[in-house]
Order: structure tokens, then sequence, then C-alpha cells
């Protein structure tokens, strides 16, 4: 029997980027705020020490501040005719866990979304008909690029990103994104200083005719004090980015930005190795009145609250919902329900230069230290020619040189043995890899909804994932490959080896962590779970943020958008919500 | 400003807090459930690897830790390159993550039913690390004692050894059991490259060995002088976690 | 004892009314707050965390531990049945109600220099707090320590009762800023050489002193390992933030900037560093230790394989982050105590609202040896223009083991 706590204004599930974002805005209008973790409270000097932070086996491989799937996993399948089985250690994507969540040990790439990709269906409708996307099931966020932008500049400054604009104020900036929506200023830090390879790959992309610029990067190029007044560090391309905490102070993370000013705060409390179980509504059904959660010692409390916010990363904010019996699960039979639908992912290839005579060194990287060319990305092209929609980002950032995980070698060599230890060691220093990261569009046979089997440690049906890459994604990927390809010729390699994206989707090999939909955004309440201020259309004191927000996914990161959209719901919630409780969007 | 149990470090607290902490192992992290009010530190607070322990097998019986030694060393042979896998420590790497964690998957979702997957759907075996080796290596010594005149992995010559293990990786040998025997192949194959090249704490990788033969210079953590050396050669040697690198010492 | 026309001024009320009578003039209670803020009487009277001056703050002195008393107003607990003039006999002479002598562990030695007008605002300031019932057992000293009554020998070698006499060649705020330091901020405390009865040296004063394994830096203006090189913005900027272009308050300090120095007024900051920048401190050159020494080329590897992304490859630091290194004279004390103890235990900087970052050095005594610690301390102290002793392993060794066993 769950005890009862006494009340707070604010309850949030999660503190991770977006709890912490939260957690500040709203501590700063005074209002009393408790969020829940179910991982343990993180810091940088004990949990990333210099000494040990870079530690490939710990943290890469055996994933030390991860979440665990013993804790909570996924099942999956690619479609609806399959059995969905648990992964029962993740692989494709992994999640984040504890104070800090998956921002504490990201790569860093900071990205604002297209203007296009805000009204993507329209967009898309407008210029190309809507039989070409006839089997995509595309949705406009209700939201514009125009309306995030203040909440794009204000998470790139509280980060201090490192970056070029292509775009201020619509002037055309030389060295940045010529193909970028339109800001209002520079970032708050000049680009990182590029290593070997993405200079290279830079002036392969530039010999014919693309418009590489610096990937805009959350691994600060220089000391920063951001506007709450916390300072940061200089990175120092240590190569252990992603997986890993930042020892320094030098990657962009709530522990680096905001924790030291919010911990301090009498009006927040962050209670740690608690799990949420789910959110309680009253009888109506409209309104949340608590979370019931277990503390580290199994005990199961119920915090009340007059607010609920899941900031649980998009895949958790999704299952919290259907475990909570907040909005009608997705079906997609009689695509009926809208939490769950809408799922997407990532659409990522690869092209692996081997070289002769150049010395690459991998291991002096960070995560966001690279440079990328986007005039293949989302709709920057005119598709007229082509048989997709969508695009990618074609990246060379190369994050490390880690030799567990990478000691690449030409296709053949054998797997062991001494060819194999004699192509490592010649191989090692000089291969330049790229990557292309391409967009997701919806469908509706992927999707989210809850296992009917397997369960976890508290009897809580586990989420079940239906994905496979979309054929527009796949034909997509396809012809960005082909462009990657022209690169990797202009660069004269000894071999060039590309890796093609291909159905069906597996889930063992690491690809992205870049979940999306599940709790869609949008402007109509039968196919989004939350209007455009990312609040619940059902239950109008819950708000839900993160990715699960996107109703499809732009080839680009997601934690830049995230951000901004949780600044855009603390506006709302403050300015609006708080002054007038109840629906901010009228059904 | 209240906490439960995580507190500031002021020059009074130290005097009055029980502070004997261990140098090498002990967690004294802050893991407060509730925090409010602080921004939680601790003096000594650090989690560094626990060190591999006295030399000796932890997980494997002498027969199997025979036989993993040898099949780390033809998995990666000993040439002018570097040290045999056996000399780097690959065997010792692996008895010490079978003992762990990691060997009995206690960080995986380990909840039936265990139904057959799709390939796209990963290991979805009931069989831990440690079991797969306990029991592969013993369907492997009675599958070579069967069929190699009643020799051990370890009474077989490199070459032989070496062909066995081929027909293993291509799954062309029935080792019985209902065992995968390209499976059970890459899982050994895995552990040993993890061994191989990860930090000397773990067991393997003896001397950062294979760290000097590719050119990884370990757990460095500042390369600002060479970011913009393009093409040029790091000049450093490797830095291990626990031992740091002989320069440190006098 | 005389009472003074001011202080008999200022309890007047107080005294007609009885110990405990709230008469609150404001411009009073203020001043009284500020003095107990000039003279971070929180940093001893206030448990983290705990009711303001309720006291239960230990203190471990050379002699054993003592713990800071309850000064609310509370009669069976606190200071309740205290009258004005018990309060201002104690501040002034150590001798406190019904004649019980303080150890100087309560400096009062330093407040004895106070004026009876601040002490009388300060007594209404005390009394206006809210009572609380806590018992505190001050005296946990060993025997003999224990027994008070040795301090009369002690007060009679070491201490006389003084009022704080201004210097006329100086001016009005280099007399504040003497005023502060030698009295209600009583720096000396930490910062000045101790006899071993534990009283100041008084010719060295603020010359610098290790206590509860932190060293207390010289704070005289001497160039190599004093203030010489701080600017006044930068010793004003350090007590108002925290932070300076050389140093981020840690450990005890990081209390004293929170609690006390932060909230002193601009001008009495400025008065403090006016003062401090003009006590001579002895000037000592020495030369580096040669790069080339086995130490040095030991702690030079060290020191680029640990401290190197923090603290820069030329010792630099990053303002308000990492601390600076080169050309910082709080690497080039004397004693190396503070920074054998930042490596072994780490540290986590203290945080003001104009500093909140409170970055944490890593703890490093499960990876280095006490030679190593030493080697790269001895670099650290010789490096970029720095030159001070070298470290000896064993002086590592010893603090390890102090700092462990929690004494």
């Amino acid at each position: 029997m769950a005890r009862k706590l006494p009340p707070k204004d604010v309850v949030i599930v999660g503190l991770g980027w977006t709890g912490a974002i939260l957690a500040h805005e709203l501590t700063e209008a005074g209002l009393d705020v408790v969020a829940i973790e179910r991982g343990p409270w993180r810091d940088t000097a004990t949990d990333f020490n210099i000494g040990y932070a870079p530690d490939e086996l710990r943290y890469s491989v055996r994933r030390d501040l991860f979440l665990q799937p013993a804790q909570e996993t996924l099942t999956m399948r690619n479609t609806s005719s399959q059995t969905a089985l648990p992964m029962r250690d993740f692989g494709s994507f992994l999640p984040g866990t504890g104070v800090g969540g998956a921002g504490t040990h990201w790569n860093g790439h900071t990205w604002r979304f297209f203007p296009s990709d805000f009204n993507l269906k329209s967009h898309l409708t407008e210029r190309y008909g809507a039989a070409r996307i006839a089997d995509l099931t595309i949705e406009d966020w209700g939201l514009s690029y125009d309306e995030l932008e203040s909440s794009y500049d204000r998470f790139e400054y509280l980060a201090g990103i490192s970056g070029k604009a292509g775009n201020i104020q619509g002037k055309l900036q030389d060295g940045g994104n010529p193909f970028e929506g339109v800001r209002q200023r520079e970032y708050p830090l000049p680009a990182m200083q590029m290593s070997y390879a993405p200079t290279l790959f830079a002036e392969g992309a530039r010999s014919i005719g693309f418009h590489p610029f610096p990937t805009p990067s959350a691994n600060l190029s220089k000391a920063y004090v951001n506007p709450l007044g916390i300072a940061m560090g200089q990175c120092t391309a240590c190569g252990f980015c992603e997986r890993f905490g930042c020892a320094n102070y030098s990657k962009a993370s709530a522990h680096t930005t905001i924790l030291p000013v919010l911990m301090r705060k009498p009006n927040f409390e962050a209670r740690c190795n608690s799990e949420v179980l789910h959110v309680n509504l009253d009888a109506t059904r409209k309104m949340a009145k608590s979370v019931t959660y277990v503390d580290a010692s199994g005990e199961e409390w119920e915090q009340p609250a007059d607010l609920v916010l899941l900031c649980a990363y998009g895949l958790h904010n999704a299952r919290l919902m259907m475990l909570s019996g907040i909005g009608k699960v997705y079906d997609p039979s009689t695509g009926e329900g809208t939490v769950g639908r809408n799922y997407c992912y990532q659409t990522n290839a690869g092209v692996q230069l081997f070289f002769d005579d150049k010395n690459f060194n991998p291991f002096i990287a960070s995560g966001a230290l690279g440079q990328t060319v986007d005039d293949f990305n989302g709709d920057a092209f005119d598709h007229g020619s082509v048989d997709f929609v969508g695009g990618a980002g074609i990246n060379c950032i190369p994050t490390n040189g880690r030799p567990i995980g990478y000691r690449p070698v030409p296709p053949g060599t054998p797997r062991w043995g001494s060819a194999w230890k004699k192509a490592t060691a010649e191989n090692y220093l000089s291969v330049l890899g790229f990557s292309s990261q391409g967009s997701s569009y919806a469908t509706r046979g992927n999707y989210l909804d809850l296992d009917p089997t397997y369960t976890d440690r508290f009897g809580r049906p586990l989420m079940r994932m239906t994905f496979d890459f979309p054929d527009n994604d796949i034909r997509m990927s396809h012809w960005v490959s082909d462009r990657m390809e022209e690169i990797g010729k202009a660069l004269k390699p000894r071999q060039m080896v590309s890796s093609r994206r291909q159905k069906s989707w597996n889930s063992v090999p690491y690809q992205s962590t870049h979940n999306t939909g599940g709790a869609i955004m949008g402007t109509d309440p039968k196919k989004s779970a939350v209007n455009r201020y990312l609040q619940s259309w059902d239950v109008p004191n819950v708000f839900v943020i993160g990715a699960s927000a996107f109703p499809q996914n732009a080839g680009k990161n997601p934690t830049g958008t995230v951000g901004a959209l949780a600044f855009w719901a603390a506006d709302a919630i403050r300015d609006k919500y708080l002054r007038n409780p109840g629906a901010l969007v009228s059904a | 400003m209240s906490t439960d149990s995580a507190f500031t470090a002021t020059r009074r607290h130290f005097l009055t807090s029980a502070a004997a902490i261990s140098l090498v192992t002990v967690s004294t992290h802050v893991r407060a459930q509730s925090i409010s009010g602080v921004l939680p530190w601790q003096p000594f607070a650090a989690e560094p690897p626990t060190p591999i322990g006295p030399q000796g097998w932890v997980f494997f019986t002498p027969a199997e830790a025979a036989a993993v030694e040898a099949i780390v060393d033809r998995l990666i042979p000993a040439d002018d390159l570097s040290v045999g896998g056996k000399e780097a420590g690959c065997a010792v790497f692996i008895d010490r993550q079978l003992a762990g964690s990691y060997g009995s998957s206690s960080r995986l979702y380990m909840k039936g039913p265990f139904l057959p997957g799709l390939p796209t759907q990963g290991y979805q075996g009931k069989e831990t690390p440690a079991a797969r080796y306990r029991e592969g290596l013993a369907a492997i010594d009675a599958y070579l004692r069967k069929t190699m005149n009643g020799r051990s992995f370890v009474h077989l010559n490199a070459d032989e050894q070496d062909q066995f293990l081929k027909t293993m990786e291509a799954g062309k040998v029935d080792l019985g059991g209902g065992i995968n025997a390209t499976r059970l192949f890459d899982l050994i194959l895995g552990n040993t490259m993890e061994g191989f090249f990860a930090d000397p704490i773990y067991g393997g990788n003896r001397d950062m060995v294979s760290w000097k033969m590719i050119g990884f210079p370990g757990a460095r953590y500042d390369y600002r002088d060479h970011i913009s050396k393009h093409n040029q050669r790091y000049p450093l040697g490797p830095v291990s976690i626990a031992g740091g690198r002989p320069e440190w010492s006098r | 004892m005389r009472l003074s026309f001011a202080f008999a001024a200022a309890t007047a009320l107080i005294a007609s009314f009885g110990a405990n009578a709230a008469e609150n003039q404001f411009d009073q209670l203020e001043r009284g707050r500020y003095m107990a803020v000039l003279g971070d009487c929180a940093g001893c009277h206030t448990l983290p965390g705990g009711a303001p001056f309720a006291g239960g703050v230990a203190l471990q002195t050379p002699f054993g531990k003592l713990v800071a008393p309850n000064i609310t107003p509370d009669s069976e607990t606190g200071i309740g049945n205290w009258s004005a003039e018990d309060f201002r006999r104690m501040m002034k002479t150590g001798i406190g109600h019904n004649g019980i002598r303080l150890y100087p562990a309560m400096p009062y030695p330093a407040y004895s220099r106070m004026s009876d007008g601040d002490i009388g605002d300060l007594w209404v300031y005390l009394n206006a707090l809210q009572p609380v019932k806590n018992a505190v057992v001050a005296n946990q000293l060993p025997f003999p320590f224990n027994i008070r009554l040795s301090l009369i020998g002690w007060n009679w070698l070491n201490f006389t009762p003084a009022d704080f006499t201004p210097n006329p060649q100086k001016s009005a705020e280099w007399n504040r800023g003497a005023y502060i330091v030698e009295g209600p901020g009583h720096c000396g405390v930490c910062h000045s050489p101790k006899t071993w009865m534990g009283a100041d040296k008084t010719n060295v004063a603020l010359a610098g002193e290790v206590l509860q394994g932190w060293m207390a830096p010289k704070i005289t203006a001497a160039p190599r390992d004093g203030l010489g090189q701080w600017s006044l913005d930068d010793i004003t900027g350090y007590l108002k933030t925290g932070t300076n272009r050389f140093d981020i308050a840690s450990g005890p300090m990081a209390e004293v900037v929170s609690n006390s120095t932060s909230k002193m007024t601009d001008a009495d900051l400025r008065a403090v560093a006016v003062y401090l920048k003009d006590l001579p401190g002895e000037t000592q050159t020495r030369s580096a230790i040669a790069a080339d020494s086995a130490a040095m080329r030991t702690g030079a590897a060290i020191y680029a394989d640990n401290c190197s992304a923090c603290h820069g490859g030329n010792g630099e630091g990053t303002p308000k982050l990492f601390p600076r290194l080169a050309g910082n004279a709080l690497t080039q004390q004397a004693d190396a105590t503070s920074l054998i103890r930042v490596v072994l235990a780490g540290s986590q900087a203290g945080a003001t609202h104009a500093a909140p970052t409170a970055p944490a050095m890593p703890s490093l005594a499960w990876r280095l040896n006490d030679a190593q610690v030493a080697d790269v301390l001895t670099y650290v102290r010789n490096t970029w223009g720095n030159a001070a002793t070298a470290v000896p392993a064993e002086d590592v060794a010893k603090l390890r083991r102090q700092l462990q066993s929690g004494n």
C-alpha cells in the first residue's frame, strides 16, 4: 500500500536534460518541484573521475552508465506478423539512466531541424503532391520553426554550443550551413578546432560542389560561462565522448549547465533510485493527482502534485502514458489511438576509406568534432526526380579510436590470427570514416504498444516496439550512399567500403539512440497525443516532454530540438498554464 | 537546506565524519535518495575499477583455463607484432569477467518465456556467458577427444588447433547439446578481443601490449596540443588506468 | 569591568527588559546581523543544515575536540540567561557567563579588539534569533586540557584584552580593514602561525598555518607566496565571489566565503584588501628546482597525464573552473598540505551566487602513490615561474593516513 507524501506543486518524472530544464524554469517561477529519477545521483568528480573515466571496457562495452535491461527493456519485432521478443540486452539503441540521463554521455551533435521539418506534411504535399507521401503517416507538428527559434537559441546558449552559423537573420554566412533555418544570432562559441579526418573530408566534399561546415558541437571549443553563471571548460579531444561522462566539465549536460544552480534551490528536491510506476488519475480520468513510485528500499510511495511532467526519455514517456491510461493506446489495425503511433528512428549508412599514406590519429577526437554536409538532408534539395522523400546529413565526425570497438580492417580480412593482427596494426591509424544520418518517416505499421507477454520486475508489461525501415527511407538512404561514395572517390583512397542500409531493422548492432515519436505533438487530437505545447490532450495537467513529441524524425540528432521543446513547454506552463490551468488548446 | 544522507564537506565535516576509506575499491560515493539545497560531494569519493586480484583462476577449472589459454593463443598468436593472447592475459581477463556481472548476465533481462528469435531479435537464450563457457568448453573437449584420438585442444598442434577453430567459426562442427558452434566461437573471440584491447587493469593487455602495437595512447585525456598536427604521429606512449606509464616512477 | 558608554547605550533597553527582550530596533539589528557576518559566527555555531546558531559543530584542535555551543537565546541550552555584560566580557576577555573560561578556539583574542558598540549590536542580534533547544557539551578535550583553569595560565602568557587602536598614519580605509582582519574577521586564527601553545605568533602575523589538514596560506603582500601578485580587485573578487583569476575557494575558506565574506559590503572588502596589501611579508627569492631532476621529470609526466586536461599544459587553469597553477601563491606555500590534500581527497569548490559552479577536483588517492603525488606537486611548485620546496613522499604518506583515519 503506497504511503502518501505531502503534495508538491510539480512532479517531474526523470532528471535528464528535459527534467533539469523544466525543473530550473519552474523553480525560478517559485514552484515547489520534485524530480523523481530511477537511476542514481551522478556527478563529475566522482562518476567521471579523470583517472578512470577513459575506460572503454567499463563504459562502452559493459556500459556502466546506461540503463540495464534488467531494470527495463522493450520487446521488438519488425512487423505485426511477427512475435515480439525481449531485447535481453540492448544493442541498436542504448537508453540512459541516472541524474543527467543519456545527456550525460551523449556525443553532443546539436542541431536545429529545418523549417520544412515542422510542417512536413503540408510542405511535401504542396511541393510533390499527396501521392508521394501516401504510404507514410507524416504529420505537421502544430508548431513552426520560427516559433521555436528563440527556444533553440536558449538551449544553445545554455549549453555553449560551438559552431558557425550559416544564416543570420536571412544573410548567408561563409563557413556555415547554407541550408539551415534563419537564426537570430551566431552560436555562443566558435566552431571546434578541426582534426585531420574531417578536414580532409571537407576538402573532398567541397571539391565536388557540396557545402561542408563544422558540426554544431556541445563539446565546447573554449571556456565558457553560461547564462546561469555556470562555468564550463574547453574540450580536450580525449576520444572518450559517447557512452562516457566528461571528466573536465567540457561537455554540455544537465550536470555542467544546470544542476549546480538547481540543486541549491530550497524549492527543488531530487529523489534518486526511485522508479515511478505510473501516474494516478482522478475519478474523471481527466486529471492527474499523483505519481506512485518505488524507492531504493522497495517501499512504495504516492507523491501528489498539481502538475505532472513526463521527462523520462521519449520511449519511457510513451510507456508511462500507456501504463497510466493517459490517452488511448494506438492500434494499427483500426488506426485509432494516439499513444504509440508514429514511432520513428534513424536511417544510417556508412563509408570507410582505407589509405596507405595518412595518419588520422583516431583517438584525438570528441563526440561532435567534425564536418557535416547538409546538401542532401531533409527537403534541402529538389526531390522532383527521385523516388523518395527525406534525406540525410552526411557527417564526418570520427568520435574515437577506442580499440575494442574501433579497429577497421578491409573486408575479407580474417577475424583472428596473424593476418588479422597485421591488418589491424596496419590500418588502425589510417582509415577515414563518415556516415549518413537519415530521416525516419512514420508509417502505419511502425508503432509502440504494450507487450502481451513480457513484464518487468514489477509485473508491468514491457513496451513493444514494432518497427522496420520504410521502403521510402531505404531508397533515400541508398541514394545518399551514392553521394557519399562520390565524396569518397574524390579523396582517392586505396579502398572504399560502402555499408548501405538494408531492411530489416536488426536490434543487435548499435545504430542510434534516436527513438522518436510515440506521444507526438500535433493539431488533431485524434492523431496526436499532446498539443503544440506538449500538453496531453486527454489529461491537461500532464505534459510529455521529449523526442516522443516528434511526429517523424529528421536527418539530425534530436537533442537540440528536444532542448528547445523543453524551453518552449516551460514557457507555456509558466506563462499560460499556471495563470489558467486547463487545456491550452481547444480540441 | 535539508538533506537525508548527503552533506557538504566543510572543514568541520571532515573532522566529524567517519572517513575510514580503503584506497582501492570502496565506493564512498554519495548515493543519497533525497537531495535538496546542496550539490553533494564527499572527500575521497571514487569508484575505480575493481583490481584483478591475486594470481590464479576464479571461474575456470584448471583444465578449462588451459584450454582457454590455448584458444586465445591461436586467436591472437605470438608473432613479430606482439605476444600471443595467453601471454597478454586474455584468458585471465575472460576468467574474471565470467566471475562477475558479465558472466552471470545480471544486467540483462532474463525473464521468460525463452523463445527462439529471429536474427533481428538478438540472443534469446537462457544460458549466461558463464554457462555457455562451461558447457561449451566441455562440449569442445568431448568433441575433440572423440574425433582427435582422445586428445584435448591443448594436445593438438597449432595447425590442428587453427583448423578446428575455423570449422567452429564456420558452424561446420556439431558440438552436440544444441550448441551453436558459430555463436560459441563468436563469444570466445569477442571476449578475447575485449581482453586484448581493454585496459590492463582487467587482466588482459598486459603491459599495454596491444595499444603499443596499434599506437593507441590509452587512458589519456588532453590532446589539445596535437589536434592541429594533421597527419603527424602522436609522440607519447600509452597510459593505463592503474599503472599510468613507466615515466611516472623514478 | 567598567561598561563603556557606547555599550551601555546599545544594550540599555535589553538590560531593562531582561536578556530575552526582543527590542528589535531595525538599524541595530541590521548592524548586529552584519557583525555576525563579519565574525562568521555561523561558521562554527551553525551545523550545516541545522538551526541557525544552535551549535554542534566540532572543532578538532591540536589539543583535542571542542564543540561550539548553542548561542541562540534559549534559556536552558543557549545563552538565554546571559546578560549583555556577560556577553561583552566573554568577547573581550574569554571569560563567559558564571566565570567559565572559553578556550581560544572561540577566537576571543581577536574578538577582543571589537568595539563595545559592535559587540553590543551583535548581542542585540543574537537575542532576536529563534531560541533553539540543543544541549551541547562544548568541552570534549582530553585531560589535562579539559581543565579550564589552565586557561588562566594560557591567557597570562598569551593574551591581553585590548581594544583596537587605529593607526593615525594610515587612511580610514586601511584602519577599517585592519579592524576587520584583526578583530571580527579573526583571519589570524587560521592564517597566522601558532606557537606550541596555540597562540598567534604575532611577529609573523598572517604568514600562513596548517590546521585540520589544510594549509591556510600566507596573506601578507609577499610577492611569491603571499598576495603580492593580487590586485585589490583580485582580493575583493575572491572574497565576494569565491573566485578570481587565480583561485577558487574550497575547503574551509569556501565556507568563510559563503557565510561571511560574500555578504560583506564592497567598501569593507576593499578596506580588507587595502590592509592586506600593505602588510609587507618577507621577500624570499628562491630558484626553482631544476627541470631535469628526477622528481621534476616524473612529475612532468604525471602532470601531463592527469592534470593538464583541467589545469592546462602551462598551468594556466580556467577562471571560475580550474585554479591557475602558474604564478599562483597557493601552489608555492612553504607547506604543501593543501595541495597534497586536494590531490588525494579531491575537493569541491565553494559556490556563491556570482560563481555557482562548485567544480570539484577528483580524488586521485586511488591512482597515485605517495611518491607520485609528491613528485607531481614538486613539479607544479617549480614550473612556469613557480619556485618552492620539493614535496617529500613521507609528507604525502602522513597526510594520507591522517585523512583516511578521520583525524
